[in-house]
């Protein structure tokens, strides 16, 4: 029987592994969390006395369902949690779990990777106390901590509303709600988010909350900076009007959205394509997720539509790859599924233009700005690199002059914003400035996992 | 409402705003020890109990992770016996020694 291999334990993954469970496969899903779950519906120790209820609100129901799903499939999967996939080779993944290195191969793989945050660098944020939007609800949910007593929420996305709401549920003092996109984006964008209006007056409501609670919503600033020594003091912006502000604050959540993690699937190899609505490289799929020969992606890992289209675009692979095995295909369902990932889509498509990622921030950026966390290359670096005389204008080749995208995050942070600066300095569409192409180990790994590696070849 | 009145007043960056229940387990950090609880990530636990993770190595900017979640990579500490760790999705053991900087784990 064919070996089918999940990488993801998220909504995409366990939806999934739950239709091939129900088809007679034994999937392994490989799960780098310690418990399923993904990052969204991510469950808190036995152990943390956290009321998830609470905390996911009207989504509650369709977390505890997931997790329920999970447990009830539980001992028909083989399941390695912990476990990072660094690698993707002729058809086998390279994990990497305690420190044990372990190649598993695959007959047919569906990739679930799921999402990070996308940022645009600003003055201040490699400060300690800002974190990523993201993280800051992984955080809460994770170990029962907040990042901050007294937080801003900044960048640009609809997580900014409901992460202060959980935040503000919790106990923590919000400063402020900063959006950078001004509220007239968000009528334009209204077309495509009536697909989903259900997820819209969510959206709403969170606002309506938060405004009642009295945190200060302020749209359409540009943000200037983070400010401290040592430590995060408070964010300098521009507001709406043009009015210059300091939010005193210990602590700020920060992002522009999510971004696929699509580097298992360049090395499984899926192709990308440029999109002008997201302004990402997303790799192509058909409408059920096929990537490429026994190649299947779903969920946020292939493009962003939430955790609902991520459960129903994973339960959509699993049958395409099922159907592909010559297993017959429930079509009503099929055609359900791909109109509910559709909208979903959709939504997310118009969410990209409501809550937009920041470019006039990127050619604003004072060039002492830090564009590389990991290797401290500044803005100023990259475009002095750019404006030599026959200097690149590829950002493969500006990573290989300044390192910026060298380090140990693999260009995950600063990628995105990389692709603007470059366009930016040297006055090329960012389509044509291309993409930071991804390696094994697509994360750090130990020298000693590479050697055992190469002993069991 | 200051800080102050509400009681959460924390000598760390992060707050800790739910009860962990199970087993206390001591560590020692840079030398000196520190209490956690069973369940507790290892850079929860730095942050509760200070207000950074480690000093970069261009520079020595002080750094507290950024995406805890395991993808950017910034909250790299090494353990007593020289591995490195990712502080984020590490969760503490009774008796480890944490070194923020690998100079002094002994190993490099």
């Amino acid at each position: 029987m064919s070996k089918v291999v999940i990488v993801g334990g998220g909504p995409a993954g366990i939806r999934a592994a739950s239709v091939l469970v129900e088809a007679g496969l034994r999937p392994v899903l490989v799960d780098e969390g310690r418990r399923a779950g993904g990052q969204g519906y991510r469950a808190p120790a036995p152990n943390l006395d956290l009321d998830m209820k609470s905390l996911m609100g009207t989504e509650a129901d369709k977390y505890s369902r997931l997790h329920a799903l999970f447990a009830s499939m539980r001992e028909r999967i083989d399941y390695h949690h912990g476990t990072l996939v660094w690698g993707v080779h002729e058809r086998a993944l390279h994990t990497l779990a305690d420190g044990v290195a372990r190649t598993i191969p695959y007959d047919a793989l569906i990739l679930a990777t799921g999402a990070t945050d996308r940022i645009m660098p600003l003055p201040g944020w490699t400060l300690p106390g800002v974190f990523t939007l993201g993280g800051a609800q992984v955080i809460l949910k994770d170990q029962g901590c907040l990042i901050g007593n007294r937080v801003v929420f900044l960048g640009s996305s609809p997580l900014l509303f409901l992460a202060a709401l959980q935040y503000r549920k919790s106990g923590a003092s919000v400063a402020a709600v900063v959006d950078t996109t001004p509220l007239s984006a968000k009528l334009v964008a209204m077309r495509d988010l009536m697909a989903s209006p259900r997820t819209l007056a969510r959206g709403v409501m969170y606002r309506t909350a938060l405004r009642r609670a009295g945190v200060p919503l302020i749209d359409g600033a540009t943000a200037l900076g983070v400010h401290g020594k040592e430590r995060v003091e408070g964010v300098r912006i521009k507001d709406g009007r043009g009015h210059e502000r300091f939010i005193h604050c210990d602590a700020v959540a920060y992002g522009h959205g999510l971004k696929p993690e699509t580097q298992l699937a360049e090395l499984a190899g899926a192709h990308f394509r440029f999109d002008p609505v997201f302004r990402l490289w997303l790799p192509e799929t058909d409408t059920d997720g096929r990537a490429g020969p026994d190649l299947y992606l779903a969920g946020d890992g292939a493009t962003i539509g939430g955790a609902d289209a991520a459960e129903a675009s994973g339960a959509l692979a699993a049958h395409a790859l099922l159907a592909d095995m010559g297993r017959p295909s429930p079509e009503p369902e099929l055609a359900r599924l791909r109109r509910q990932v559709g909208r979903l889509r959709r939504f997310q498509r118009g969410l990209a233009r409501a809550f937009a990622w920041p470019v006039s921030q990127a050619a604003a950026l004072p060039d002492e700005t830090i564009a590389c966390r990991c290797e401290a290359v500044t803005v100023g670096e990259i475009r002095a690199a750019i404006q030599t005389p026959l200097g690149p204008r590829e950002v493969n080749r500006v990573k290989a002059l300044t390192r910026c995208g060298m380090g140990r995050c693999q260009g995950r942070f600063c990628g995105p914003a990389l692709q603007e600066i470059v366009s930016g300095a040297c006055g090329e569409p960012v389509a044509d400035v291309g993409r930071l192409r991804s390696q094994a180990p697509v994360k750090p790994i130990p020298l000693h996992a590479v050697s055992e590696l190469e002993q069991t070849r | 409402m200051s800080d102050e009145a509400l009681g959460r007043v924390s000598k760390g960056q992060f707050v800790r705003v739910a009860t962990r229940r199970g087993a206390s387990l001591r560590l020692t950090v840079d030398g000196d020890p520190v209490e956690a609880v069973e369940g507790d990530s290892l850079l929860a636990v730095l942050m509760l109990n200070g207000r950074a993770v480690r000093h970069l190595e261009f520079g020595g900017e002080p750094r507290a992770g950024f995406c805890l979640m395991g993808a950017c990579q910034d909250c790299w500490v090494w353990l007593g016996d020289g591995e490195r760790v990712r502080a984020c999705t590490t969760l503490v053991a009774d008796g480890i020694t944490v070194w923020t900087d690998p100079r002094r784990s002994g190993h490099v």
